[in-house]
């Protein structure tokens, strides 16, 4: 056979479609919301049309609907809704995303050491992670959060330091079976060394479903930050996230439907953009999904 | 799917009762270890963390002198090292003796025990409304995959496993209790209710439940419909369920006798999992809602450093979950023999 029959007419996929033909629905909408987000995020300066921590207290000023002027509306402190909430992407965002940077370090490491060494250190490990699978661990982050002091820090890395266990028996359950192939014995044969057939060799290979749980964990990560300032215990006033906008709308729920709404919305889309790039990557990666 | 040709009576010359209760025993010790880690994890936070529960109980008063503060302190042994500390704490806590409140003196376990009923009432309430609802919306979307109906519930669940459902309940508050005027927003029952006969007391109390039970429900409907789907969707495609079809049963027979029966089983493990969630929620909702439940009463007791009441209520919530996936896990095992030979346990 000669090497043109590999490419029969009309079955090489053009350039373009390398990336976006193999793309569902689910992942281009996904991805293109993170994007969104994420550039509001970045040019915070130039989208605020207000000073987001500017306080007016003059009854003009308080809890207007939203307008022209005020395209959300303002809060009980005559602040932007819009602007505090462009900034509040900021926080949102960077959260998420650190946050599961942390867990990836910590799962990433325990689920490989316990999966590739097995023995003891794969009962210790797999314990502990049913320890903190069990554990209510909302409750955990907020005795956290009140003890060490809310603050933008101790929430990411409280989350990071609770949210690790789903990742790590994923990659645990990777380095089962990769261990036993027969490119990583070669590699051991040759007498490469434990840590670089861990990261080198094996840790490439598992990547997809790391992926896929990292990209979910960031929109749940998102949500309990949201939560946390929701109850007072996440990113402190004057800083604004939406969580906390949210919390100064819920005294004036009955009246000023904006503050509550809106930051509402943002979360529900940034999740859900992160949900869908999760399950779009999932189903491209894991062809049995398919629908 | 079926189990292989196996003796279900006798597993190595023993006989099943014996490996059940092996099974049912090395689950129960388990989570003793369970307790002690996660307990020695929340004391270790609490008592290393600046903060001085001593000037929280006296909070208000500045006058308070150094001998009384010091005198608290030697009470609660709290300038004891942290590891004598938790070592005392255990000894009485083997006894079921939590201490009492840093903030009222009351004991713990009477503080908890008069909570715990709502959570419970809530929690389950919520477990059957979840059950309810998504069961049926996971096995029609299977059945009628790629239809409308699967296509706009798969919809709604990716938009329920986004929602940030503290903001539902906000939602739910501002037109069901504000707006129409339907339900009330806090609170278990009304002031007048001690005056109601039994039956109105009831409708009462099940009418201050709609929204607690709505907001925290939600995002377990997303989920559970979610692994419904997906199972259904595997077992539909198994070979049994050809035979059964080209047997000629009906389609509603295949469905509900051959394909739900197996379809349903995986779905006691992920019950026990959400466990952990609903009770996470129970600290957010039992807020929010004004419910006086063990939630509330543990948010309450973290901001004023009530050192016993927040061991208290993370001990008792964590039991709680560990003992309900313990009754997931020996259910899963009676209803399906091929977990009992598994490494499960």
């Amino acid at each position: 056979m000669g090497a043109h029959n590999n490419y029969r007419a009309g079955t090489r996929p053009a350039p373009t479609n390398l990336i976006l033909g193999k793309m569902n629905k689910r992942l281009i909408f996904g991805i293109m919301v993170i994007f969104i987000m994420a550039a509001v995020a970045v040019f915070a300066p130039l989208l605020a049309t207000h000073d987001p921590v500017g306080i007016d207290l003059s009854v003009e000023a308080r809890l207007q609907p939203p307008s022209f002027e005020h395209l959300f509306g303002t809060d009980n402190l005559g602040r932007d809704v819009f602007s505090r909430m462009v900034y509040g992407a900021r926080i949102s965002l960077s959260v998420g995303f650190i946050a599961v940077f942390i867990s990836l370090v910590i799962g990433i490491f325990l689920g490989g050491i316990s999966g590739y060494f097995g023995k003891l250190l794969d009962i210790l490990i797999s314990r502990f992670v049913e320890v903190m699978y069990c554990f209510p661990t909302f409750f955990l982050i907020m005795l956290v959060i009140t003890f060490l002091g809310p603050s933008i820090i101790n929430v990411m890395v409280v989350i990071g330091l609770t949210s690790w266990p789903g990742l790590c028996r994923i990659v645990r359950s990777q380095f089962l079976t990769l261990r036993e192939r027969d490119f990583v014995l070669s590699a051991k044969v040759q007498g490469v060394s434990d840590l670089r057939i861990i990261f080198r060799h094996i840790l490439p290979n598992s990547m997809a479903p790391i992926y896929v749980s990292a990209t979910l964990s960031v929109g749940s990560a998102i949500l309990i930050e949201s939560a946390l300032s929701f109850l007072g215990l996440g990113v402190q006033m004057p800083t604004p996230s939406w969580g906390n906008i949210l919390t100064s709308g819920k005294n004036y729920i009955d009246y000023a439907w904006w503050l509550t709404f809106f930051p509402g919305i943002a979360i529900l889309i940034t999740v859900l953009g992160f949900n869908l790039v999760g399950e779009g990557l999932r189903e491209k990666l894991d062809p049995r999904l398919k629908t | 799917m079926c189990p292989p040709n196996d003796d279900l009576g006798t597993h190595k010359g023993r006989p099943y009762e014996f490996i059940m209760k092996t099974y049912i025993l090395k689950r129960l010790l388990l989570i003793v270890p369970m307790i002690i880690g996660i307990s020695f994890i929340m004391f270790i936070i609490m008592h290393l963390a600046p903060g001085d529960p001593a000037s929280m109980r006296y909070g208000l008063n500045p006058d308070i002198s150094d001998s009384a503060r010091a005198r608290f302190n030697d009470m609660y042994e709290l300038d004891k090292p942290v590891l004598y500390q938790y070592v005392s704490w255990m000894k009485r806590f083997v006894r079921l003796d939590f201490g009492n409140s840093f903030i009222d003196d009351k004991p713990v376990m009477a503080k908890i025990f008069s909570r715990l009923p709502a959570t419970l009432f809530l929690q389950g309430l919520s477990l059957i409304v979840i059950l309810c609802i998504a069961i049926p919306i996971g096995v029609i979307a299977a059945v009628k995959r790629n239809k409308p109906f699967d296509k706009i519930t798969t919809v709604l669940v990716f938009i329920g496993y986004a929602m940030p459902s503290f903001w539902l309940a906000l939602l739910a508050i501002y037109f069901f209790g504000f707006k129409l005027g339907w339900f009330p927003i806090s609170g278990m029952d009304s002031w007048y209710t001690e005056y109601l006969d039994p039956f109105f007391r009831i409708k009462d109390l099940l009418w201050h439940t709609v929204l607690p039970v709505m907001a925290t429900a939600f995002t377990g409907v997303a989920a559970l419909s979610r692994y419904t789907r997906s199972s259904m969707i595997e077992v539909l495609n198994e070979n049994y369920i050809l035979t059964a079809r080209a047997k000629g049963l009906s389609e509603r027979r295949v469905v509900i006798v051959h394909a739900m029966k197996n379809a349903l089983l995986p779905l006691i493990t992920v019950m026990g999992l959400t466990l952990p969630a609903l009770v996470s929620g129970s600290f957010i909702f039992e807020t929010i809602f004004s419910w006086p439940g063990m939630g509330r009463l543990g948010y309450e007791a973290i901001l004023n450093y009530d050192y016993p009441v927040v061991m208290g209520v993370g001990v008792i919530s964590t039991f709680l979950t560990l003992f309900g996936i313990f009754i997931a896990d020996i259910m899963y095992a009676v209803v399906d023999p091929r977990i009992r030979y598994g490494k499960r346990g």
